[in-house]
């Protein structure tokens, strides 16, 4: 069994997104960037598999401009065996439905029985791609998974999946796709002598130009701003008694 | 232009997200139908009655009770035929099927629609919400799912048609397991008007009791951060932030939680908010009307202790 594992190389989730008045965009320049944590989950469930013996290969694709190969390579470091990287050339606005497109005949191709990714991407918030993926190749898709255990023929896996009601447990039969949650896993470092050999990993570029996909944008970005988090008064108080009080002046107990 | 709302159901109660999707498609639409997908078309009633729905499209079968998101999909695309909008509220039913409808449909969705400018042009969080876009879609149908904290949740009093829609239902390719559902007495989080939240800073699942001691005393939800429900001190259906619930009480009491980016998305439209903290460095406190610098058992116990 193959594993495909989609990532995304994003601004690094602990710095503060800022917007270019100019571009009307979120800039990138000069910012650290990072493999998107859910991403990184991903590529540790799926070296967890193979590491039993479950699978022959996992594969790890990034789309993207030439700094993409950074994610790919920290992919690789991990421990996955090889890398697509999907060249755009320049800075296209691609959207889950176009990721979509690419990463299913990226999947046809390898013919992978497993897809897992990350569920959401922490830059634009889609929760969309896996779920995207899944219907244009009618696979069976896990969405936010906390849990995942292969059956002992290889061909279904059992899934639980973190929903607003609590945990759901299902059996998915593969080919399928996962998308996964924060609390499937803790995601290994690359350790230094890692580093070196996924230099010499095999790493495969494919122009996008030759998936022949429309990728002009379906939902144009027309302005973005700041207006996120604002500070409050902050007005301190020094005892449950005052606190209470000053609660029932607002009206809110 | 009509819009079709697809309705979440909680047992035979429509959840309040899908109300709130009904408040966003009267910006959209003057004609407004729901879809429901249900073991029981006796289900359908409590849908029937919703304010401002026109007509109430049911798909009824013993194989949707846990129905799996291929199948829902296939279903939730052929009910869309006629309609030039489908809007449902932000949830994991909601984010689980419609992006995989989009791809039936050959259409981009658009996440998290927090503001309804125009007939094609929304805004939505980026960023954990730290940045807000607006965009415009060029697509003839428009999926989206929209914020229950950013509409007003639709009322009941209608009288609405109920159609019942005979599909084929496909074979599913997930099989139900089980569902492990969390039980409580307390207002449902999404919805409470007031909330109690807990932090790393509270250090024991025993602890985190004394949140829900408070809790019960204001009539209020339980709330955690992503710290709370990683250290194992409470399930992560409480999970309020980016990845969590999305929530905007009227009282959001922050108890032991430093303030990540990722949790403030989840709570900063709410009306007042508390925060009782050790530190009063944290980012938290920048963001409360009320800050308590204090110990928290201690704290705790005073608030605990004091009479309403």
């Amino acid at each position: 069994m193959k594993i495909v594992i989609p990532i995304k190389r994003v601004l690094d989730p602990y710095t503060q997104a800022r917007v270019n008045k100019q571009t009307q965009l979120v800039d990138l320049t000069n910012a650290k960037m990072a493999m998107n944590p859910f991403c990184e989950i991903a590529v540790e469930e799926a070296l967890k598999i193979k590491e039993s013996g479950a699978a022959i290969e996992t594969i790890a694709v990034s789309i993207g401009t030439e700094k993409t190969i950074d994610t790919l390579r920290t992919a690789l470091a991990m421990g996955v065996d090889r890398a697509i990287f999907v060249n755009t050339e320049s800075d296209l606005d691609l959207q889950p439905l176009h990721l979509g497109k690419i990463l299913a005949n990226i999947v046809k191709r390898e013919e992978a029985q497993l897809i897992i990714m990350g569920k959401q991407a922490v830059d634009n918030d889609n929760n969309q791609t896996g779920q995207i993926l899944s219907g244009l190749l009618d696979y069976s898709l896990g969405t936010f998974i906390s849990k995942f255990q292969l059956s002992d023929d290889g061909k279904s896996a059992e899934v639980c999946r973190e929903i607003d009601s609590g945990i759901e447990t299902r059996k998915l039969n593969l080919p399928a796709i996962v998308t996964v949650d924060l609390r499937l896993n803790e995601p290994r470092y690359a350790s230094l002598p890692n580093i070196m050999k996924a230099r010499s990993k095999p790493l495969e570029s494919i122009e996008i130009s030759s998936f022949d996909i429309d990728v002009s944008p379906r939902v144009k970005v027309i302005s973005v701003d700041e207006s996120g988090t604002k500070d409050r008064a902050s007005k301190q108080v020094q005892s449950a008694e005052e606190l209470l009080s000053e609660l029932s002046q607002l009206g809110v107990l | 232009m009509s819009a079709l709302i697809l309705i979440e159901l909680n047992g035979s109660e429509v959840s309040s997200n899908s109300r709130a999707a009904i408040t966003a498609a009267t910006q959209l639409s003057d004609k407004i139908d729901a879809l429901v997908l249900t073991d029981d078309s006796a289900n359908a009633a409590s849908v029937a009655s919703l304010d401002i729905i026109n007509t109430v499209k049911v798909i009824a079968d013993s194989k949707l009770e846990h129905v799996s998101v291929g199948v829902a999909s296939k279903l939730v695309a052929e009910a869309m035929s006629d309609y030039k909008y489908l809007l449902s509220g932000s949830s994991t039913y909601s984010k689980n099927i419609l992006p995989r409808v989009g791809a039936l449909l050959d259409v981009q969705p658009i996440s998290d629609v927090c503001e309804i400018k125009s007939h094609n042009t929304f805004v939505r969080p980026l960023y954990a919400g730290n940045i807000m876009a607006t965009v415009e879609s060029s697509d003839d149908t428009i999926l989206m799912t929209v914020r229950a904290t950013a509409f007003e949740h639709s009322g009941d009093g209608g009288s609405a048609t109920i159609e019942e829609l005979s599909l084929p239902i496909p074979e599913p390719k997930s099989n139900f397991i089980s569902l492990q559902e969390s039980q409580s007495e307390r207002p449902e989080l999404t919805t409470a008007d007031r909330i109690v939240s807990g932090g790393r800073g509270l250090g024991s699942k025993e602890n985190f009791a004394l949140i829900e001691q408070l809790a019960d005393k204001l009539d209020a939800a339980i709330g955690a951060s992503r710290a709370a429900v990683d250290a194992g001190f409470i399930s992560n259906d409480y999970q309020v932030g980016q990845t969590g619930k999305v929530v905007a009480p009227k009282l959001y009491l922050a108890v032991g939680i430093s303030g990540a980016i990722q949790h403030l998305a989840g709570m900063k439209d709410s009306q007042v908010i508390v925060v009782i903290n050790n530190d009063p460095d944290a980012p938290m406190a920048r963001m409360a009307d009320l800050v308590w610098e204090a110990d928290l058992f201690g704290a705790l116990k005073e608030l605990n202790d004091h009479s309403l």
